[in-house]
């Protein structure tokens, strides 16, 4: 039987070819047969969970609650170090500087990633915005929410800071960050379903020593970092129960 | 553990109050006017046991409170009840996360030299495997118009 591995579809589009590279590198480690199948987007990927038809994917922290909670996944690893962070925008012309002068009605910028979506709209809160009061300008990238605070087309834009500081020089230079985020504790994880949870273990050990060796560096530098490291099931709990706090 | 405030503490011209915490310790409070704004882009988070003690604190919340992380853990979370703040508020939030259910309130919080600070508090109980085992609070930047709100609304709930 083979198992079916997906990535959330937050993923960069520099990385896709990486995610595939390190698909072949695990199916050789583990000796199973692993199926990689990228979904376009986020109602794709939900259907494909409540179908159970996922055995393992490298997911969004939104998801997490109910992935460990309704489908029984676990953690397996996650990129060492890094966490998922927001930062407001506006154009570098504009007459906002701090995050309470924005008004309500107001063009919001985003892409459809649940998580910087999230925490973005958190960091609007103190101008007492919310979902209601704001207009919602929803695009298919970074790159596009900065094009539309550039054009005029938004007036603030909710970016993933790792997306925001990978803009170039040009697009940051016209800029102005309003506020970037510091929470730490949210990250993308690795998880594994119930099917496949025997090489849970198995897994995470081959994931966290896979940067001692040039051919597993490499791969790991195509996905965007440097190293798997390994979270237990407390902090993916404690991760969920923050998520669960701010969804409201 | 909670003691009383001591005057070498505060920073500034202060009054003084004793509260009734737990329904049984009295604490002697001393506060003082000077507020300290939120840190944008950060929250303030907290984990107690199931009776209210402190279990885990991040960075945001040391900074905030003015305590260092050893006072905290295993103190009472009334280390940072403020005399402004309405006991109905808390039994309120006590009666919400009892039932299961989350919390979310304007909480005015007293710091270790007699400041204060507003947050907007969100409080869930933290299940595993079906029980409950603890609490957590996740504080995030308050909007301004909401604390006007709450500074006029309090006064009137004692
Ligand atoms: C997770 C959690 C977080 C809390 N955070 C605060 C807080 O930040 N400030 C506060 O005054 N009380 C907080 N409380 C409520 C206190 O436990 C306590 O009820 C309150 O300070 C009033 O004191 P008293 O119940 O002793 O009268 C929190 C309770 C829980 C369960």
């Amino acid at each position: 039987m083979s198992y079916m591995f997906t990535v959330s579809p937050d993923f960069s589009p520099d990385h896709l070819s990486g995610w595939y590279i390190f698909n072949t590198w695990l199916q050789r480690q583990t000796e199973q047969a692993i199926h990689l199948e990228i979904l376009n987007d986020f109602t794709s990927l939900h259907s494909a969970i409540q179908k159970d038809q996922i055995d393992l994917i490298y997911a969004n922290p939104y998801d997490a609650a109910m992935l460990v909670r309704e489908k029984g996944f676990l953690p397996v690893a996650k990129p060492a170090g890094e966490s998922d962070e927001a930062i407001i925008a506006v154009a570098d012309s504009s007459d906002v500087n701090i995050v309470e002068d924005l008004k309500p009605g107001i063009r919001v910028a985003y892409t459809d990633d649940p998580d910087v979506r999230l925490m973005g709209m958190i960091m609007l809160e103190p101008a007492d915005l919310d979902s209601d009061n704001i207009t919602p300008v929803l695009t298919d990238s970074y790159p596009v929410v900065a094009k539309h605070l550039l054009k005029n087309e938004a007036d603030v834009g909710i970016f993933l800071a790792e997306a925001f500081d990978d803009l170039s020089n040009l697009i940051k230079n016209q800029l102005k960050v309003l506020v970037r985020s510091q929470i730490s504790v949210i990250h993308h994880a690795l998880m594994i379903g119930p099917k496949f949870q025997h090489q849970r273990e198995a897994m995470t050990e081959l994931l966290t020593s896979m940067h001692h060796d040039e051919k597993g560096s490499s791969i790991l530098k195509s996905l965007g970092f440097s190293a798997w490291e390994i979270v237990d099931d407390e902090e993916t709990e404690f991760m969920i129960d923050l998520m669960d706090t701010l969804a409201t | 553990m909670i003691h009383d405030m001591q005057p070498d503490d505060i920073v500034g011209d202060f009054k003084e109050v004793y509260l009734q915490l737990y329904n049984s310790i009295k604490r002697r409070i001393l506060y003082t006017d000077i507020e300290t704004p939120y840190p944008d882009g950060k929250l303030i988070v907290s984990t107690t046991d199931l009776d209210g003690n402190i279990t885990h604190v991040n960075k945001s919340f040391v900074e905030m409170s003015g305590y260092t992380e050893e006072e905290l853990i295993g103190a009472p979370h009334s280390i940072l009840r403020h005399p402004d703040m309405p006991p109905a508020a808390f039994k309120d939030l006590w009666d919400t996360v009892q039932k299961g259910e989350k919390w979310q309130g304007f909480v005015k919080n007293l710091r270790k030299d007699g400041g204060f600070y507003w947050v907007k508090a969100t409080v869930i109980p933290n299940i595993r495997k079906g029980a409950v085992v603890g609490y957590t609070s996740v504080r995030r930047k308050p909007s301004r118009k909401k604390v006007e709100e709450c500074i006029k609304l309090y006064p009137t709930l004692f």
